[in-house]
């Protein structure tokens, strides 16, 4: 953490402990979850790392610790639905491949993105893989209600798991370049990530409280919006409002930051789908 | 800086100036980060700097805690309080760190309100879309940055 002169006073009164958001801890159902754990060795600037969750206020952290409370629920039980649906030419659903159900993919969403045959691939690209090849269905919009909700319904298998994404390997230069962009200062404001979640987590800006920015929770509920949001379309809101030419959903430059920014939570466990406000 | 000399005569001489060149983004000289003439050719307006440092490209307190804002919510933690900010810098100084802060301090976080070069995807507002104008406009106008600093101006505690 980059500390400023004038946050020095702050930071000595409260020597040794978090300073930077509150110290609740999360538990969902009875089962813990890591919020905050040793930052992950590639990781120069940051030596401990948060869940956002740990810097929502009590009211929006409350959503998230019962799932009957839980608005992003509903969209999971539609994913259900849709699961079992027929869909495209080949008359099929996900459930005639995937005969165990959702729970055949515990464990998947910890990993991705991660390399495929050369190619790197993002939970949104392996399930519209899927619909196009297996069931010759269209493909679904990429922030669209039916995708963000098969994408939590497929994250909230590996809830509770720890985030292990690749970075070495056949990932390294993709993640090279999720790494590049996460540092670069784009837009008339010339911000980068690390301006915002890096140097500044936990401080104000204007209405907003700062946090690290990670994406252990996506898709997430936004009580604003009502709706799942992607992670690519928090990346094109964060870009944009830094007066820049955002990149597009789907883009190469978003999978590689999406690898990135995933990487940089290594280690925190997973929340899929968390609320926001 | 000849015209802009010659801004100043003018002024001098009319009395009643209600339109003065601006010293262009461009051409602005910083001497040690600092501004040292104005950029409108004009003083500014205490008041008007006031409401833009809550408002419009300015929204100063986004990142800035001001006393003297009390009345406004959320102050941001971004960058130093600013009250008092008067007493540690001069008005030629204050000018030059709202133009373009990252004069004074090499790779601050606080944007350059009056520069129109070396942005990276450079959009256009915040629509998220690539700017496409003939000419990029700065954050602020020239008579807005005057208007800035000389409400920083009475940011004094001593
Ligand atoms: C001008 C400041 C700013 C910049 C630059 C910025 N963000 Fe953000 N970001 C925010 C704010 C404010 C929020 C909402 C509060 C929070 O969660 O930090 C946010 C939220 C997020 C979240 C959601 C976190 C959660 O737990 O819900 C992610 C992910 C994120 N940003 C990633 C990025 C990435 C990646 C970049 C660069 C492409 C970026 N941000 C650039 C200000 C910024
Ligand atoms: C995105 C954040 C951000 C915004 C917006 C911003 N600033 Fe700053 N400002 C900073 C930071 C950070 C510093 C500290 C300089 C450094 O990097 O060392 C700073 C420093 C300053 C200083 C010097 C303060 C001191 O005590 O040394 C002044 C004066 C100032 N800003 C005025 C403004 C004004 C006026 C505006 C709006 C027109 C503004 N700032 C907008 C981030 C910001």
């Amino acid at each position: 953490m980059n500390l400023k002169p004038w946050m020095a006073a702050a930071v000595i009164g409260l020597a040794g402990s978090a300073f930077a958001q509150d110290d609740s801890t999360l538990s969902i159902d009875g089962e813990e979850f890591v919020t905050e754990t040793e930052a992950p060795a590639h990781l120069e600037n940051v030596s401990t790392i948060y869940s956002g969750w740990r810097f929502r206020t009590p009211e929006t952290q409350a959503l998230q610790v019962d799932d009957f409370d839980n608005p992003a629920m509903i969209f999971v039980d539609q994913a259900l639905d849709l699961f079992q649906q027929v869909d495209g030419t080949e008359g099929k659903s996900c459930a005639s491949c995937h005969t165990d159900g959702p729970e055949e993919f515990a464990g998947l969403h910890a990993k991705m993105p991660k390399v495929v045959d050369g190619k790197l691939m993002v939970m949104e690209e392996l399930i519209n893989t899927h619909r196009q090849d297996a069931m010759g269905a269209e493909p679904w919009k990429w922030s669209g209600a039916d995708m963000q909700a098969m994408v939590a319904l497929i994250g909230l298998q590996s809830r509770g798991m720890p985030m292990n994404v690749a970075i070495d390997g056949d990932a390294a230069p993709f993640w090279e370049k999720g790494k590049e962009i996460y540092y670069t200062r784009y837009g008339q404001l010339e911000l980068s990530c690390s301006n915002c979640h890096e140097d500044n987590y936990g401080n104000m800006i204007r209405a907003d409280h700062l946090s690290q920015g990670m994406i252990n929770g996506f898709p997430t509920y936004r009580l604003k919006q009502a709706k799942l949001i992607s992670r690519h379309n928090r990346f094109r809101g964060c870009i944009r409002d830094t007066r820049a030419e955002t990149f597009a959903e789907g883009s190469d430059e978003f999978k590689a930051l999406e690898l990135y920014v995933a990487s940089r939570a290594n280690g925190l466990d997973i929340e899929t789908p968390a609320v926001r406000q | 800086m000849k015209h802009v000399i010659g801004v100043g005569c003018a002024v001098a001489l009319a009395g009643t100036i209600v339109w003065a060149e601006a010293v262009k983004p461009t051409d602005v000289v910083f001497e040690d980060g600092a501004v040292s003439v104005s950029l409108s050719g004009m003083p500014g307006d205490p008041a008007n700097g006031a409401v833009l440092m809550n408002k419009g490209s300015g929204n100063c307190i986004a990142c800035h805690a001001v006393d003297a804002l009390s009345d406004l919510p959320f102050h941001g933690e971004v960058g130093p309080p600013l009250d008092g900010v008067a007493d540690r810098w001069s008005e030629a100084e204050l000018r030059g760190i709202v133009a373009d802060a990252k004069k004074m301090f090499d790779g601050t976080m606080m944007p350059s309100f009056y520069r129109t070069e070396g942005f990276i995807r450079l959009g256009d507002a915040y629509t998220g879309k690539a700017f496409e104008g003939a000419e990029v406009q700065p954050l602020l106008t020239a008579q807005e940055i005057e208007d800035v600093v000389a409400f920083l101006v009475t940011l004094k505690e001593e």
